[in-house]
């Protein structure tokens, strides 16, 4: 590591070279002010908020932008970098609507964050709004030109991040917009509704959907009887919205919290997650031991990738597991197996699901399959984020709450189910099973340090009892392009495959940084909660999704085996090729 | 990518420009301008051509597409009428004529008339700011133009 020394504030630093006056500044204990820059992005130094003075010289830095160097000396505050902040957060003021308290970002806002910190009280400038209407197309986000300060966030995770390119800078100067190319709405446009651009947007110019309300009307009807499940990224995530540090477990207080809002049976989705390892983990052995199917076999419990996949990369739908998401099975279960056992009308059922993602909201209505159980699998999907607001709403004092249980008979998990939230977790809980299937024994470690990580692309082999498995792991969703090439490669050479196993998660890190995750997601904040996943395993007595007593049960009570025909009609899916752009 | 493309639209000239600057720097806005010289503007089936043959988003060309005032994406009218906004164009009532254009032909700035015939543009200098103000129909210039002139220039063409 090459270091460098410099001063901030008259204040000695060593920092690594190659970083930025942002992180050299932090090293002092100081922060500097942001409004464009984001660490998961490459600095595009458009908003000037950033500025720092070079001690001697009159020249302004951008501390986002400007590479550290040696004896650099910096000054990060003083009267005129104050004056000059606050001139930037007016001018930027003056082209916003200011109706703060009928915004979706009302309290989580940046740029409201900032006012309020430089004490903005009057408007100096000349007030030019942009009126434009929102695009509510999608089923899962809502774009608002008229608030969108041209920070670039969304475009740079649309197109670096994820590789979609729905989003464009479109116009020039005060016209510009963020948009789809030919004005079209984002649901027409190549988006795959990962909400990435939702979490990263610093104002309320995206956010997701809010459907709180439909969930209110649902467990006031007495008609209804509300069952939810809560996805494996959200118990390490919710915690940050009241306050606790990222990855603090709170499994039991979500139980507790579902239970006071009125819902009649708490479910899990980490339970689901276990099936989908029998079902796909199945389908693994069968493809390699009977040479029918093709290989690799690539996950498909993310939608968005799907989604991606389906106009991206049509010639991989027969690579995919046609298993489902450990979501869209625990909703057909709910309304056929659970139903029948609790002695419930499924038509009365009302299927809630608590996910990281805003993709899931697309899900559940992508086609017929979701619709397995005769009525919609899943009724309704709420983020992390909108279910932090509804406790709140609903008064209860989610840090006090006791933990409570889930309930039987699709509620309890194996640590295998509860790392399906992280990168690399869908493939450790995969082959923690397959080692099963393939040699009738279970796995003495059943830690698999080869797929853990944070590397956007990750490759490893893995034996088992002498048979090679070739891995590779996915996360971001333009990272997966060098798996997929290289799969095409082979494919058009007619060499062998390079992977017999692929997983793709479209969210940096996995779900666990997912669309609609608390906001302020990092690296450092990913990792929290990646460990906050891998403890919950840790601690659980079952570590294989095939030893959880309930998944041996529903085989035995209902669907038979892994891969019966009632799994199949249930469980599994199928995919077609769809176009970039609608129309 | 994956856009399918059945029939490529364009003239053998335009393709092989297009291949000439496949991998030139800058070469999308060359490529855009070839395009719109041989239909008269962008439109979205040429867009999908472009993104289909260089392999680039289409969000990226529409990017480019907006970003520079020269560039149509509706198809204009069978007689477009320019009229010149520069300076001395505007200062000797280039914004009266468009106004009166406008309320003759039933069009704003940027719009085409129903049957297709006319489209009305406002643009920079053209050049002959001795003629003021001046507008263009197709390749015909008309210099000194008054307001009461108009009909007679529209009728020219109708
Ligand atoms: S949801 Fe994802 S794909 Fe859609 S615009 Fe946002 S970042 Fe792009
Ligand atoms: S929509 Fe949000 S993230 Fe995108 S440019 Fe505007 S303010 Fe930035
Ligand atoms: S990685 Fe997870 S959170 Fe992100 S889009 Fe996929 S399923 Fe949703
Ligand atoms: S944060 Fe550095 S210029 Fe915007």
């Amino acid at each position: 590591m090459n270091t460098v020394h410099m001063k901030i504030n008259g204040k000695p630093v060593e920092i690594e070279a190659g970083s930025n006056i942002l992180a050299a500044a932090k090293k002092a204990n100081v922060n500097i002010p942001t409004l464009c820059y984001h660490p998961d992005l490459p600095a595009w130094a458009a908003c000037g908020l950033c500025v720092v003075k070079q001690e001697n010289s009159p020249k302004l830095l951008r501390a986002c932008a400007a590479p550290v160097q040696e004896n650099l000396s910096i000054i990060t505050h003083d009267a005129e970098l104050y004056q000059i902040r606050k001139t930037v957060i007016e001018m930027i003021l003056s082209t916003h609507p200011n109706d703060c308290l009928m915004c979706a970002r009302n309290g989580t806002c940046e740029l409201q964050r900032f006012a309020a910190e430089f004490g903005v009280r009057e408007q100096p400038y000349e007030v030019r709004l942009v009126d434009l209407p929102k695009d509510t197309s999608t089923t899962s986000i809502v774009l608002d030109p008229s608030k969108c300060i041209k920070c670039g966030r969304c475009v740079q995770v649309c197109q670096d991040m994820q590789g979609v390119f729905a989003l464009e800078f479109i116009g020039r100067g005060d016209h510009t917009v963020v948009s789809p190319a030919a004005d079209l709405p984002l649901n027409d446009s190549p988006c795959i509704k990962c909400g990435q651009c939702s979490a990263h947007c610093p104002v309320g110019a995206i956010y997701e959907k809010d459907e709180i309300g439909d969930f209110v009307r649902a467990v006031s009807n007495p008609e209804l009887h509300v069952v939810t499940q809560i996805a494996p990224a959200v118990r390490v995530a919710l915690g940050e919205s009241f306050n606790l540090p990222a990855g603090t477990i709170t499994t039991g207080k979500i139980y507790s919290a579902l239970r006071r809002l009125g819902v009649a049976k708490v479910f899990d989705t980490n339970f689901s997650a276990d099936l989908t390892i029998m079902e796909e983990g199945s389908e693994l052995v069968k493809r390699l031991t009977t040479g029918k199917g093709a290989i690799p076999q690539i996950t498909s419990c993310c939608p968005a990738w799907t989604d991606y996949m389906e106009k991206y990369y049509p010639d991989m739908i027969p690579n995919f597991s046609t298993a489902k998401s450990p979501m869209m099975m625990q909703g057909a279960i709910t309304k056929t197996y659970y139903a029948e056992k609790a002695n419930v009308d499924p038509a009365t059922i009302y299927s809630v699901a608590i996910m990281p993602c805003t993709a899931k909201k697309y899900e559940i209505g992508r086609d017929d399959n979701m619709h397995a159980s005769g009525f919609k699998d899943v009724d309704l999907v709420l983020t992390t984020r909108e279910f932090a607001r509804l406790i709140k709403a609903s008064g209860i004092d989610f840090l006090t709450l006791e933990d409570e249980k889930a309930d039987s008979p699709i509620g309890e998990y194996a640590g295998a189910g509860t790392i399906f939230g992280n990168t690399g977790g869908v493939m450790e809980a995969a082959l923690r099973t397959a080692y099963n299937l393939m040699t009738g024994e279970d796995l003495k470690n059943v830690e698999i340090d080869a797929v853990r990580g944070m590397e956007g692309v990750r490759t490893g082999e893995v034996d088992i009892k002498g048979t090679t498995l070739k891995v590779a792991v996915a996360h971001g969703m333009a990272n997966v392009s060098t798996l997929l090439e290289e799969v095409r490669e082979a494919k058009a050479n007619g060499d062998e495959p390079p992977y017999h196993f692929i997983e793709v998660m479209a969210c940096r890190g996995g779900c666990v940084s997912g669309g609609g995750q608390p906001y302020a997601t990092t690296d450092e904040v990913r990792a929290q909660r990646i460990a906050g996943l891998y403890t919950d395993d840790e601690q659980s007595e079952v570590r294989c999704s095939h030893q959880n007593p309930e998944i041996k049960q529903i085989y035995a009570d209902y669907l038979g085996a892994p891969l019966s025909e009632k799994s199949h009609h249930l469980l599994h899916t199928t995919y077609t090729e769809r176009p970039l752009y609608k129309h | 990518m994956s856009a399918k493309k059945k029939e490529n639209m364009f003239s053998r000239e335009l393709i092989s420009f297009i291949e000439k600057w496949r991998n030139k720097p800058g070469n999308l806005i060359m490529i855009l301008h070839q395009v719109q010289e041989e239909f008269g503007y962008v439109s979205r089936e040429a867009a999908d051509q472009v993104a289909y043959m260089l392999d680039i988003p289409l969000a990226k060309i529409y990017g480019v597409l907006s970003f520079y005032h020269f560039f149509k994406t509706t198809k204009p009218g069978d007689h477009n009428i320019q009229v010149c906004l520069g300076t001395a164009c505007y200062l000797k009532g280039g914004d009266m004529l468009v106004e009166e254009l406008g309320s003759l032909l039933g069009i704003g700035l940027n719009e085409v008339t129903e049957d297709g015939r006319f489209s009305l543009e406002g643009v920079r200098c053209v050049g002959c700011c001795g003629l003021a103000p001046v507008l263009t129909v197709g390749k015909e210039v008309f210099g000194k133009v008054t307001k009461d002139q108009l009909p007679g220039i529209i009728s020219k063409f109708s």
